[in-house]
């Protein structure tokens, strides 16, 4: 609880004027039937118009007051409860931004969205209620049994045997029932997760002809959705009917028992009309009071699920000596030193196992290697996406933990395999790179990328505005984009993850050419699929199974290295026969 | 939430958690025709519909005679001092509050079971709808908003069936019940609360009108947090190499506090109407005491009278409020309704003609005869496009993005139809196909590689519904597949969730290509089916890649010209025309295109 103190800081005033609120609105309320009494028992009886004038118009006074009250009420609870809400997105928000990859990863993206938006929202809906529901129930009741009593102790003791039943009989049902909308929950999750599947392999499934297949699989989980959430509605639903029905046994007991009284000259009309009201008020109280606390305990799973967030250990952070140090990445020295990493701690096998090697400043070295043998995860560790499990890397000497993090990234550009373009223009997606680029710059990075001329051939150039993830331009066009926001400050250090798959041989070629002139001082580490990529590197590392399996120069590896030799036949060796 | 505030009578759903009050904020276009369409799914229940409104009118007539009882019991038995009369009463007054209760609850269940029932119906008409359509839907229509459909839109369906139409109904009728008896107790205690009610529907729809608006930017402003905090935690790597936390939380700020400003509004006005208005009847009950009072001094007003007429005056706020929340879900709900018959409105793929045949024994001969197209009308893609395929030739289709390669395999299935031209399988032209037996003829490993929730062996089965483990096992082999599979953690059993996110794109792309293998198609269509496979893995496939190919027509995009060196012809694509043609060597030899192409890659 204590984690969302901070969130309300800017609201205290509406914490505390909203439940004040409600407690006038309670107090006008719950007099109304005391007073139509009197307006029976004393005014009618004593033929005294000027009382129920009287007391008629303390009613209405009430009653403006009461509206006055619940406006404001509600004016302060939802500036509290959404005011509270946004500071928690913020916070949560901020805090996401601090989480290292893999803190987000075992988090899952998705759910964090999930988590920011419903979530959040459903506590926002939670605090709401609490600031009127939660004081007001409670208060009602309790006013409520005072006047009972005050009115007639022993019709009250009606009150005593009716408040344990209902208790009883709504604390089973939801006990029976409640379990059934986790249920339905679930199911519904698959039910969405089929469609959204379907939507996706829409592709597949027609190519295949799986329509049928599909619609039996939907079919089954739709009726699995259907049988549990008439269980589970069925099951609540008898709460209102129930209720009702103690509430009118109660009320038939006190028309009997108060009848009886005023027959026997002990009691009076008014009080009798006034005494149904207020029993089915508190009734209704204590039926809201329940309702509320479920709602609340339904609302305990959301705030575990954000409270994951904000209690979140981060787990790359920059040390305090970093920090004091403030050490910058100059020339671009890299060096793996007995490497190992692996994913999740409790994982049973490195996917990385003793990496060593040394990558001198300006140097370009390729990494080469089959599906799966670590190439990304080996090159993630250089900026620290991931932190290492043992071993260490080492940046112009200097461990990368011994930089802030800023520092670091500033100086080592990674341009990831599936890389992220944002929605907004071109401009602003480079200025990624580089927020303060003149204009001149940006051109110089683009033209170095190759992405120059098709920019150029946009009607509206570098003003041009990119979808969510760039989806309106080609996958090697998105490429070379990236690669102009990675080189737009020349970094020491640049890593190109499989990121010319997609650019043709020939611009592929010339953005190679660019890197020499322009960040010939840059040290480039290439991960790619075509030799003819790497031919040219100063030193080619072939990875296999995480593991290193040779290092050197092409010559030196087609001498000494059989899986390399192979990789080579097996895109070069028929060529060289054929021209 | 409703409030607690209320004399014996009804009790809503509405106080339900996690049932949270829906305001509508937009209306369905064409309320009459999904009001329509919407009843002919609930009729399909009569009897059952027919029962409920028996019980509904039980449990409400209950509720108005429990309240109404008061009187006599007041005036002729507990006034008089009539003991045993007032006992007959009350039995009287209890087997009614009984009977009331019981018709509660078999109405309420009976309409779960009809709502559930009727919602599940359409969720399935929908997604055998989804089945039918063709791709250019899924092309144009956002996967999102599709979702949205699916889930929101339903959803409000389905609370609106569960709890709005009934409480409509009882709402109405109880309000009808009261006025009809309060008239009958006293006409002109009427009067007050005729006086009252208008100015309560006003204020009531007043606000209605203000939260409306306000939820409607809340909502707009909601998408844009929604979509901006979406972006950012996908691309956070990014995120985190450009060093951009801080400009990032800096633009969330500013969206999330104009999400609050909304908010707050829609908020306070979809929050303030309940109480206002129970309030209001407040004020209402007031003046009918006074008023009462006064009446029963001077015009004689029986006192059981004004008992039963103060009970009623007490519920009257309640279906007031009901009536004006409820009508505003039922907005929603069919406004979603109309979302959900759109898609069912949809045009699906174009039948197959009457006289289309079923392919049998395919041999494999395809040609593509001066085939034109374009995905919108205007714009043309493909241009006359020639080629044949004799049984078991490779066909490579090769050129820049973006030349139309994956165009041309996407008409072959007829994902698409063509605009003119002809494409024939064994002679026979494909729109003379049943579409079924066309599809089945072929199979496809895609560009993008999507897999299902469902362990790898299911996934791979997906080809064949009937292939055996051994046959999976066998494809996944020749697929150069079954290594990497036998290292998961359960082999062939091994869950893949969210879209195999646990596989490297490579090792998707594997399983994709078992996928094929098992089908045993007569022609097998490879878009850049092994662009993430590093070229060693390649080789190591590429035999039995090659013998998968053995007896069939295939169809081969490749990025990677070593995989097409051995196709039978090779098509040079270039703006959605063939520019070159002939086998590997004929076209190096030629030096345009493809040699360019080639050499590139070996420079």
């Amino acid at each position: 609880m204590k984690e969302y103190f901070p969130f309300f800081r800017n609201y205290r005033k509406a914490l505390i004027l909203a439940p004040t609120l409600v407690i006038i609105d309670v107090f006008c309320e719950i007099v109304q039937p005391k007073l139509m009494s009197k307006i029976v028992d004393l005014g009618v009886s004593q033929k005294n118009m000027s009382y129920v004038l009287h007391t008629g118009g303390i009613m209405v006074a009430l009653s403006l007051l009461a509206i006055a009250a619940n406006v404001g009420n509600i004016y302060y609870s939802s500036h509290a409860s959404v005011g509270f809400a946004a500071e928690l997105r913020k916070g949560m928000f901020n805090k996401i931004q601090k989480l290292s990859v893999s803190n987000i990863e075992s988090l899952s993206s998705a759910s964090l969205v999930t988590r920011l938006t419903n979530d959040v929202n459903i506590l926002q809906e939670v605090i709401m209620m609490s600031l009127r529901l939660m004081i007001r129930a409670p208060l009602m009741l309790l006013f409520a049994v005072v006047i009972a009593i005050n009115i007639n102790a022993g019709l009250a003791s009606i009150i005593a045997i009716a408040i344990p039943v209902l208790a009883v009989i709504i604390y089973y049902i939801l006990r029976r029932g409640l379990p059934f909308f986790e249920k339905v929950q679930r199911k519904l999750d698959k039910v969405n997760a089929t469609i959204q599947e379907n939507l996706v392999n829409v592709r597949v499934v027609k190519s295949f002809v799986r329509e049928d297949f599909e619609k039996k699989k939907f079919g089954f989980s739709n009726n699995e959705l259907r049988e549990i959430s008439v269980k589970a509605s069925g099951t609540v639903v008898l709460i209102l009917p129930v209720m009702q029905l103690v509430m009118n046994i109660s009320i038939v007991a006190i028309v009997w028992f108060g009848g009886n009284k005023i027959i026997s000259g002990t009691f009076q009309v008014g009080q009798l009309m006034s005494f149904i009201t207020y029993i089915t008020q508190i009734l209704m109280s204590l039926m809201m009071l329940s309702m509320t606390l479920m709602t609340l305990a339904r609302a305990a799973a959301s705030s575990e699920r954000i409270l994951e967030v904000l209690n979140a250990k981060v787990d790359i952070f920059d040390s305090p000596s970093a920090i004091e140090k403030n050490l910058t990445v100059k020339l671009g020295k890299v060096e793996f030193e007995n490497v190992f990493f692996k994913y999740h701690s409790d994982g049973s096998e490195y996917v990385l196992k003793n990496i060593s090697f040394t990558i001198l400043p300006g140097e370009t070295v390729a990494l080469i290697g089959a599906t799966g043998s670590a190439k990304t995860t080996l090159v993630q560790l250089i900026p620290r996406l991931y932190e290492v499990s043992k071993g260490r890397v080492l940046i112009d000497g200097t461990d990368v933990r011994d930089y802030t993090m800023q520092n670091l990234r500033k100086n080592v550009k990674l341009v990831l395999q599936q890389n992220e373009l944002f929605s907004g223009t071109i401009k602003q997606n480079l200025k990624w790179g580089n927020p303060e680029a003149s204009e001149e710059e940006i051109v110089t990075a683009a033209k170095d990328s190759q992405a120059h001329d098709f920019i150029q051939s946009f009607p509206k150039q570098y003003e041009t505005v990119l979808g969510q993830s760039g989806v309106n331009i080609s996958g090697g066009q998105k490429q070379r984009l990236c690669i102009a926001r990675a080189i737009l400050r020349k970094p020491s250090i640049l890593i190109l993850d499989d990121s010319t798959s997609a650019v043709d041989t020939t611009t592929e070629a010339k953005i190679r050419e660019s890197f020499n002139g322009h960040l010939k001082d840059t040290t480039k580490i290439i991960i790619a699929q075509r030799i003819s990529s790497i031919l040219s590197a100063d030193k080619i590392i072939l990875l296999d199974n995480g593991e290193i399996i040779g290092t050197g120069t092409h010559t030196e590896l087609m001498i000494n290295n059989p899986v390399y030799q192979e990789i080579y036949n097996s895109q070069l060796l028929q060529k060289e026969n054929e021209l | 939430m409703t409030n607690p505030t209320t004399s014996s009578g009804k009790l809503t759903l509405s106080g339900l958690p996690g049932r949270r009050a829906r305001i509508a904020v937009e209306k369905p276009k064409n309320s009459k025709q999904v009001i329509f369409r919407l009843w002919k799914y609930l009729i399909r229940e009569k009897s059952l519909l027919f029962f409920i409104v028996i019980l509904l009118l039980i449990n409400t007539g209950a509720t108005l005679a429990g309240s109404y009882l008061l009187r006599p019991i007041i005036n002729n038995y507990i006034l008089p001092h009539n003991t045993p009369g007032l006992i007959r009463m009350i039995l009287l007054l209890l087997s009614i509050y009984i009977v009331g209760s019981l018709a509660a609850i078999w109405q309420n269940r009976m309409m779960i079971s009809v709502a559930q029932k009727t919602v599940s119906i359409i969720r399935s008409d929908l997604f055998s709808k989804l089945q039918t359509l063709p791709l250019k839907f899924f092309d144009s229509n956002n996967h999102g908003d599709l979702m949205s459909r699916f889930t929101n839109d339903v959803d409000n369906v389905s609370d609106s069936l569960n709890t709005s139409i009934l409480q409509l109904f009882t709402s109405t009728i109880t309000l009808t019940g009261i006025f009809t008896l309060m008239v009958y107790i006293s006409p002109m205690l009427t009067v007050v609360t005729l006086f009252i009610v208008p100015f309560m529907l006003l204020v009531a729809s007043r606000i209605i009108k203000k939260s409306k608006s306000f939820f409607t930017s809340q909502q707009v402003s909601l998408g844009i947090v929604n979509g901006y905090a979406e972006e950012m935690i996908r691309g956070q790597k990014v995120v985190k190499l450009f060093c951009y936390e801080e400009i990032v939380s800096a633009d969330f700020e500013k969206i999330n506090y104009e999400l609050r400003n909304k908010a707050t509004k829609a908020q306070y006005y979809s929050g303030v109407m309940m109480p206002v208005i129970q309030n209001l009847n407040t004020i209402n009950f007031a003046l009918t005491a006074t008023v009462g009072g006064l009446l029963a001094i001077f015009r004689g007003l029986d006192l059981g009278g004004l008992a039963a007429f103060l009970q009623y005056s007490k519920q009257f706020g309640r279906p007031v409020n009901e009536i004006s929340s409820q009508y505003n879900t039922l907005q929603s709900a069919l406004a979603g309704a109309e979302r959900i018959f759109q898609i069912m409105d949809e045009i699906p793929e174009i039948p197959d003609i009457p006289a289309a045949v079923s392919l049998t024994d395919v041999k494999g001969d395809v040609s593509f005869n001066s085939v034109t197209f374009g995905y919108d009308a205007g714009k043309v893609i493909l241009n006359n496009i020639s080629f044949g395929a004799k049984a078991g030739q490779k066909i490579a289709l090769v050129g820049s993005t973006g030349a139309g390669k994956t165009t041309i395999i996407n008409l072959l299935p007829r994902f698409y139809d063509i605009q003119s031209g002809q494409i024939t399988i064994d002679g026979l032209e494909i729109q003379k196909i049943q579409r079924i037996s066309l599809r089945r003829s072929m199979a496809m490993v895609l560009q993008d590689t999507h897999l299902f929730t469902a362990s790898v062996m299911e996934n791979i089965r997906y080809g064949r519904l009937e292939a055996t483990d051994n046959e999976v096992i066998d494809a996944s082999t020749l697929a150069g597949a079954h290594s990497f599979i036998q290292r998961l953690p359960k082999g062939y059993q091994t869950i893949l969730r969210n879209d195999g996110d646990n596989l490297s794109q490579g090792q998707r792309q594997l399983l994709n290509i078992a996928r094929a293998t098992v089908a045993k198609p007569p022609i097998l269509i490879l878009d850049e089916a092994t662009s993430s496979i590093d070229t060693r893995t390649e080789q190591i496939i590429q035999k039995g890649m090659d013998q998968l190919m053995q007896g069939r027509t295939s169809f081969v995009i490749a990025h990677r010209l070593s995989t097409v060196r051995n196709a039978d012809e090779i098509l040079v694509l270039e703006n959605g025309e063939i520019v070159e043609r002939g086998s590997h060597e004929v076209l190096l030899k030629q030096k345009g295109h493809y040699y360019q192409l080639y050499a590139g890659q070996f420079d």
